[in-house]
C-alpha cells in the first residue's frame, strides 16, 4: 500500500508530502503519524508541503486534523514550505488554516519548534543520542 | 462563446478527484495560464469534484477550451451529477455552510477562485456547476 514516510530527526518527526493526496492516503498518514508520535515520544512534527502544488479544503482539514491529534499527544505541529501560489489560493478560497503553525522552510520550522518547546540544539541532539543508546540497549538485551 | 474542444472525465471514486486535477492542470497549462491562475483553477476543480462525489453521488467533469466574442481564451469546467439537487441554493452559497461534514468552503471558495460561476439544480434530478476562468 502507498504510504507517506515519516522520518525521525532528534526529538522531531518530519513528514514530506510529495504525492497527490487522496482520501485513503490522508487517513493512513494520520494513523501512522499518531502511532509514531506515541512510539518515539516526539515533541514536534514538521509537515513539509513544498512539493504540493495545491492545498484544497480537504487537505487543509487533514492538516488541521493532524495538528489537533498531535496536540492531544503532546506534540506541536508546524507546516512548512508552502508555495506562494498555494498561499494566495488558500486565502482566496477562504481557508485560514486557523490553529496551524507555519514556517517558510524546514530549518525555520525546526527553529520555531525548538523555541516553542524551549529546547536548545544540544538538548535536541541529546534526545537523539539517548534514543540511540536505548536502541543499543535493546539490541544487547 | 465558442467551444474549441472538450473532454469528459468521470468522477466515481475519491481517486478520480486526483485524475480531474491532473487533467485540469494539463488543460490550464495548454491554454497558457500562469502558475497562480493554474493553482486557483486546479483548487476550484478539486473542491467542485469533491462536491460532485460527496453530495451528488458521483458524476463527471466536462472540460472545455473556450473563446469569447473578443477572442479571449478561457477554460470552462462543468461538474455534473444526477444526485438529489440542492434544495436551498442561497444557503449552499453561504460561506461556512455545509450539509455534510465539510468546511463549507467548496462552492463559495471556488466561486471566488474563478471568473464565471453558474449553478443549475433541480430537486431529484441533479446539479450542474459551470465555472470559467478567462485568460
Amino acid at each position: 500500500m502507498e504510504r507517506i514516510p515519516i522520518l525521525k530527526m532528534g526529538s522531531f518527526l518530519l513528514v514530506t508530502i510529495q504525492v497527490d493526496m487522496h482520501d485513503q492516503l490522508a487517513v493512513t498518514l494520520q494513523d501512522d503519524l499518531t502511532q509514531k508520535i506515541v512510539e518515539s515520544g516526539a515533541k514536534g512534527v514538521l509537515i513539509d508541503i513544498s512539493a504540493l502544488d495545491i492545498v484544497d479544503s480537504f487537505i487543509g482539514r487533514m492538516l488541521a486534523g493532524i495538528a489537533g491529534m498531535a496536540r492531544i499527544l503532546d506534540a506541536d505541529t508546524v507546516v512548512v514550505g508552502m508555495q506562494p501560489a498555494v498561499a494566495i489560493t488558500l486565502v482566496e478560497l477562504g481557508l485560514s488554516l486557523d490553529g496551524i503553525k507555519t514556517a517558510l522552510n524546514v530549518d525555520r520550522g525546526m527553529a520555531l519548534l525548538r523555541k516553542t518547546l524551549n529546547l536548545s540544539v544540544d538538548e535536541d541532539l541529546e534526545v537523539a543520542e539517548a534514543d540511540l543508546e536505548s536502541e543499543d540497549a535493546t539490541d544487547k538485551g | 462563446m465558442q467551444l474549441i474542444k472538450g473532454e469528459t472525465v468521470p468522477i466515481r471514486a475519491p481517486n478520480d478527484i486526483v485524475i480531474v486535477r491532473q487533467k485540469v492542470r494539463a488543460w490550464a497549462i495548454e491554454i497558457g495560464f500562469s502558475i497562480i491562475e493554474q493553482t486557483k483553477i486546479i483548487t476550484a476543480a478539486s473542491e467542485l469534484a469533491r462536491n460532485t462525489l460527496d453530495y451528488g453521488g458521483g458524476g463527471e467533469c466536462e472540460l472545455a477550451s473556450v473563446k469569447n466574442s473578443l477572442n479571449k481564451s478561457g477554460l470552462q469546467l462543468s461538474f455534473v451529477d444526477q444526485g438529489p439537487g440542492i434544495a436551498n441554493l442561497e444557503l449552499a452559497l453561504t460561506d461556512g455552510y455545509t450539509s455534510g461534514g465539510g468546511l463549507g468552503m467548496g462552492l463559495t471558495g471556488s466561486r471566488r477562485l474563478m471568473n464565471d460561476f453558474k449553478i443549475e439544480t433541480e430537486i431529484g434530478k441533479g446539479t450542474r456547476v459551470t465555472v470559467i476562468k478567462w485568460k
